[in-house]
This record gives C-alpha cells, structure tokens and sequence, in this order.
C-alpha cells in the first residue's frame, strides 16, 4: 500500500478543513514563490521528468503538452482551461479535490498558467456539482484576498481564477466541446486540427487539462520529479486517485501508486467483491468509456495505461474509475445501459455517433431480453467498428468500446439467452391450440 | 440526443429580480467585456433559479443583455438538460439510472419517485415534487444518487428516499450527502489511509528547499 507520507490529497475525504490556513499547514501554497522563480522551462522540464500523464482520461504526457504552447505571446493572450466536467460514469475523484482540497488546485492553475505564459484560467465545473462550485468559489476569493493570485499578487505573476459552469452535457468534458461551451454555445466539439494550443478558447493559445492532472503539479514540485516518477512502473508514473464503485463491500475513493494490481485496490480499500472474489463476474476498469475485462483476467491486471490497453482484453486507465460487477450482474443490461447514456449524450453533429449510438442501444435492449438473433450480435460488432474512429470526436469511440467487451467477454451469455427466449417461445406456440395445426 | 422544446405556456415577460444583479454583474465580469456570451450558462442558470424555469422572456432578455441572437440562446438553453424548459415542482429529485447506480440499486429508487411522486417530469399535484432520470451525477462510489434541489444525496436505500420526500412534505429541511454513517467517499467503516498524524501537524508548511533547483548559471 501506497504510504501516507506519499499522498498528495491529504483531505481527500473531508475529514479537515477545505480553508486556506488549514490547507497551509498541509502544505499548499509551501515555496510557490520558489517554484516560480525557477522558471517556466524549468517547471515544464520537471513535469515531463515526473512522467505525469494527463488524468482526463486519454494519459497524455502533461509536461509535453504544455510545451505545444506558443513560446512567446503575441497579440493573442494565453489561456489554461481546467477540465472539472467530470461525467464519466464511474468517476468521481475531481469531486474530491475540488470540494476537499481545493487550494492544490488554485495553486496548480497559478504554476501551469505561469508556465504557459497565461494570466488567466478558466475552470469549468459540471453544473450539476453546485456544493463544490460553491467551495471553489470560496476558495479562489481566499486566495485572492491573501494576494496569492490576481493583479500584483505575491508571486509575481498577474493571474485571474475564474470558475464557469455547464448544465448537464457529458459532452462538455470533451475539450473542444468545453471550449464552445465556455463561449457560450452548445457544447458540440470542434475538428481538429487546428488543437488548442494554437486556436483554442477565443482563438487564443490554450491548454486543457483535467482537475487532477493540475492539481498534483505543485507537490511533484515540492517534492522533486523524481520522487513522483519511483511510484508505479515506468511510462506508467505516480500516485493515483482511483475511484472504487459497483459490487464491493466498502466502495470508496482512495489515492494510491499507479500500477496498483487491480485484485488489492478492491480487497485492501474497498472491503472485496460482494461475496468474495469468487463472485466476480467482470470489471469495467476506467470509467464506462472503456471495454470489460473478465474475473479471471482481473486476476493479476494492473491498474495503469499500459497494462490496460494490452491485448487481448485492449481496455484502459481512463478515469481509473473501477465499476465491479459481481456474477449477479446482468451484464447484457449494464452494457445497455452504458449504451443509453451515450445515445442520451451524443451532440448530434456527426451521423455515425448520433444514428449509431441510438441503433446499437436498441439492439442491445433487445438483446438484454433474448429478443434477437444470433447474427446480429455480429452485425452490432460490425456497426460498432463502424462508429469506432469515424466520427468528430472520441464520444464514438467511447460508445463503441464498451459493446464490444461485453461481446468479446460475453458472447456465450448473450447467445444463451437468444436461445431461451426462443425456446420460451417455441414452447409457447406448441402449447397453443393443437387442434388448429 | 435529448429532444427538448419550449413550453406552450409562457409568461409575459421576464426581469431579474434586484437582489439577482450582483450575481449577474459578478458573472459578467469573469468573461472579457467583448466576450459576454461565455455568461450565458451562468446567466440562465441564474433565470431558473429565481424563476424555477427558464422561459421564452427570459431567453429574450438575456439575449439582449449578452448581445446574443436569441437564436443562440434558445439553443444553448434546449442543448443543456439542466434547464428546465416548464415549471417543476417546488423540489425537483434527480435520479441517477447510469449503470454504477443501476448496479446499487436505482431501480428501486426511480419505483419510489413513481409511487410518491408519479411519472418522470410531470408536477405532482400539490406543486410540491417533480421528478427525472438523469445521467450519471458524479458520486457513483457513494451510489445511488440522487440530487435534491441543488445537492446530493448518497448511498440511498429506498427507505431512506421515502423518509427525504416526507420531510420535504412537511416542509423539513433535509441534509445533504450520505444516508450510512459515512465519511464522504471514504470506505464505509473508515479509511486506513490518511491517518498519520503528522500530514497534519503542520510540519508541511515547514520550509522546503525545492528539490533539482536550478543551479546558478545553468
Ligand atoms: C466524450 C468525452 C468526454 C470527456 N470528459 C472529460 C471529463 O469529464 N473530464 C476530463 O478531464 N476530461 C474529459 N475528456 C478528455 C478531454 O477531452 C481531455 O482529453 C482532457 O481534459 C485533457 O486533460 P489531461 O491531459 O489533463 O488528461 C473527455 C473526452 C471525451 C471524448
Ligand atoms: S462523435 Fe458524437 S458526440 Fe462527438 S462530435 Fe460526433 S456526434 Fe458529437
Ligand atoms: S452512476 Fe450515478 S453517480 Fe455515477
């Protein structure tokens, strides 16, 4: 288990207070002015030395990331966008940092925007999270009242926090979605190129970044690059905050090493699948977003990006939102679901994803019931693949992937049940009315 | 996609009330002054707070104060499925069905919002409750959810709903977050993380020498 000394999100759970002088003594906002004064090339090199890979959900190398941004600001400002959308289903974490520890990320914001060169930031938080937008807000107004951030501050560079909000749009998570959204439109995401370190918010060069991703910068600077990058396993670096929910005893949130074999993040943290681990059926390792892997490969899986993608299974770390299904699950029903809330959420804009993810729900509602024929659950892999990398944005991908775990884990299933509805049927018709054959 | 339309019945007209403009103004003021349409999120969240909908009025007079076509606004407005396109009850209960809080029992959840409340959007009738299925709220380790209002209630068993909607009834206020005995996202039971005592003694804001400093003249 990862130790205590070697956690970032020391108030994780709410257990101390959220406020600044609290946060102090916790170290936030400890040789910020120290960092700066190092300077920018510095901050981005021991970024990319810490091996941090963006926390969003695509594992995108943070340090080079913020390297893509221009060198110097021409007429156009710079802008850092923190992405606190957090719709993932399964997701959870940024909920945490925001309503718990929200002065490590005001100081994130001030660091990265400092490192890119950008004297505002914008973070925009799913509307839904209104408690947590109410502690930011708070938390922000404290930083600028104690000259941490805003015009003339202590640190030296002019910065303004500002947090904005959506209404209900899983979509808006998507980073150009995000950037429509806080212009003010419908949250329909861009094409790319142009990437938004060139024409992002406004235009302007802009970076995008998840809650966590920033949030952690001002420790791995505190504590060296190389402290960060000795937890987990190489290309796979640091600490985590793994969010635990479905089947288990005690589901929970907890910060620990990436690379966390996946069978000790449930049995030590989150009290064991519900009935023993014997009772698993299949696990949804990184938010809804990515394909199950099954009990036994479950068995020695670690917890990072690498591991994950690898064939067969080609899964993911995503959010490393954990979703346990034990052997009471019917699986066909939960995949069904995912289904619905990305037909519920897909923008529209591209046919593939708005036709596709309608079509593949309705097949697998009916597949839920047996109502199907054994070929389709081809013709669904056929479409899927049809969705999977053709459309505007990864919302296609996203809604692919789950159906086809559940087809590469659960054909059998699926097919037996195609069977029993058919042969309740077959049956039904042999009880009616002989007399009339 | 959500198909969503305006309501039949609109009022008049639509103003902030006083009270609201400070808030207006601070929103306002987040966004460069040539880039006021980035409020518009903010604003019409603000209309349906006073209000408890947005109406047609009120996206006319937004659009005004934002230099917005209302066309851009009527968009924004039916894309969001927050806003509120006709009246709600006096609480509106949002209930998670995404599959992290279906496996915990949603379910059971939304059968109670129909028995107590009746169908999915429709005001019951005394004005006091409405009611949706909605989309994965966020809290799915603290599963099933459901947002009351404007915060989030936890870990619910049916029961436990029922008793919120009868307080609510009586016109009780409730307490948000989790219905066990439970320290926000932590394991039910405690944590056995976090629990060194000297993450909090203040020994962290102790001075640090950063670590790989740059050395002069490097
Ligand atoms: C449909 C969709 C939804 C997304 N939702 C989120 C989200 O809620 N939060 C988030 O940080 N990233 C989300 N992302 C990923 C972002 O597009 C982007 O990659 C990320 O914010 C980059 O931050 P990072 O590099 O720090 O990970 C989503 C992507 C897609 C395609
Ligand atoms: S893939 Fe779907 S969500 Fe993404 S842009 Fe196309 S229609 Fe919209
Ligand atoms: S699935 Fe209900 S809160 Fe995430």
């Amino acid at each position: 288990m990862l130790e205590d000394k070697d956690r970032i999100f020391l108030n994780l759970y709410g257990v101390h207070d959220w406020r600044l002088e609290a946060a102090k003594r916790r170290g936030a906002w400890n040789a910020t002015a120290d960092m700066i004064a190092c300077g920018r090339d510095w901050i981005i090199q021991q970024v990319k030395d810490s091996g941090l890979r963006g926390r969003g959900g695509a594992g995108f190398p943070t340090g080079l990331k913020w390297s893509f941004m221009p060198k110097e600001v021409k007429e156009r400002p710079h802008y850092l966008v923190v992405n606190a959308d957090e719709s993932e289903p399964g997701t959870c974490k940024d909920r945490d940092m925001m309503r718990h520890d929200p002065h490590l990320l005001i100081e994130g914001c001030l660091i990265a925007s400092f490192a890119m060169q950008a004297h505002a930031c914008y973070i925009y938080i799913r509307g839904e999270y209104v408690y947590e937008r109410e502690v930011l807000e708070a938390a922000i107004a404290e930083a600028y009242q104690a000259k941490l951030i805003g015009k003339d501050n202590i640190h030296g560079w002019d910065f303004d926090c500002h947090v904005s909000h959506g209404a209900g749009a899983y979509i808006c998570g998507e980073e150009t979605a995000l950037l429509e959204s806080l212009e003010g439109k419908k949250g329909q995401p861009r094409l790319k190129p142009p990437f938004p370190a060139n024409a992002g918010l406004y235009g302007c060069p802009t970076t995008v970044n998840n809650v966590e991703s920033i949030a952690v910068v001002p420790t791995i600077l505190r504590r060296g690059a190389k402290w960060f990058a000795s937890i987990g396993r190489a290309n796979n670096t640091g600490t985590k905050v793994f969010c635990v929910s479905g089947h288990v005893n005690q589901p929970c949130n907890v910060e620990e090493a990436m690379s966390i074999p996946l069978k000790q993040l449930i049995e030590e943290h989150a009290g064991g699948v519900r009935g023993g681990w014997g009772n698993l059926k299949a696990v949804i390792p990184g938010g809804s977003s990515v394909r199950m892997i099954k009990a036994d490969e479950c068995e020695d899986m670690l917890m990072d990006f690498d591991a994950l993608m690898a064939a067969p299974h080609r899964s993911g770390l995503g959010t490393a939102a954990v979703i346990v299904m034990d052997q009471s699950t019917d699986i066909v029903r939960a995949i069904a679901r995912i289904a619905y809330f990305y037909k519920h959420e897909s923008c529209g804009q591209c046919t593939p994803c708005r036709e596709g993810t309608g079509w593949m729900w309705r097949v697998l509602e009916r597949m839920a019931r047996g109502e199907a024929e054994h070929r389709e659950i081809d013709l669904l892999l056929d479409v899927a693949g049809q969705v999977e990398g053709h459309t505007i944005c990864a919302l296609g991908d996203a809604a692919a992937w789950p159906i086809q775990g559940l087809i590469r884990c659960f054909r059998g299933e699926i097919e037996q049940r195609i069977d029993r509805y058919r042969a309740a049927r077959d049956v039904h018709q042999v009880r009616t009315p002989v007399a009339a054959a | 996609m959500s198909v969503r339309r305006l309501a039949e019945d609109q009022p008049e007209s639509f103003a902030f009330r006083p009270e609201a403009m400070p808030e207006v103004e601070r929103q306002l003021a987040k966004f460069p002054s040539n880039r006021k349409a980035s409020a518009v999120i903010p604003l019409l969240w603000l209309v349906q707070k006073q209000e408890g909908w947005v109406s047609e009025p009120a996206i006319r007079v937004l659009a005004e104060m934002l230099g917005m076509p209302k066309i851009r606004v009527l968009e924004v407005a039916t894309f969001y499925t927050m806003f509120h396109l006709e009246p709600r009850g006096r609480h509106h209960l949002q209930v998670c069905g995404t599959t992290p809080c279906m496996l915990r029992g949603a379910e059971d959840l939304k059968a109670v919002c129909e028995r107590r409340i009746g169908k999915k959007f429709v005001v019951s009738g005394d004005g006091a409750f409405s009611w949706e299925e909605v989309e994965c709220l966020g809290g799915c380790v603290n599963a099933p959810v459901v947002a009351i209002d404007d915060y989030y209630h936890e870990d619910l068993s049916p029961d436990d709903l029922d008793a919120l909607i009868d307080a609510m009834a009586k016109g009780e206020t409730i307490k948000s977050g989790s219905a066990l005995k439970r320290q926000t996202s932590a394991p039910e039971g405690g944590a056995q993380t976090l629990t060194s005592a000297s993450l909090y003694d203040g020994s962290l804001a102790q001075k640090v020498d950063l670590p790989n400093r740059p050395q002069a003249g490097e």
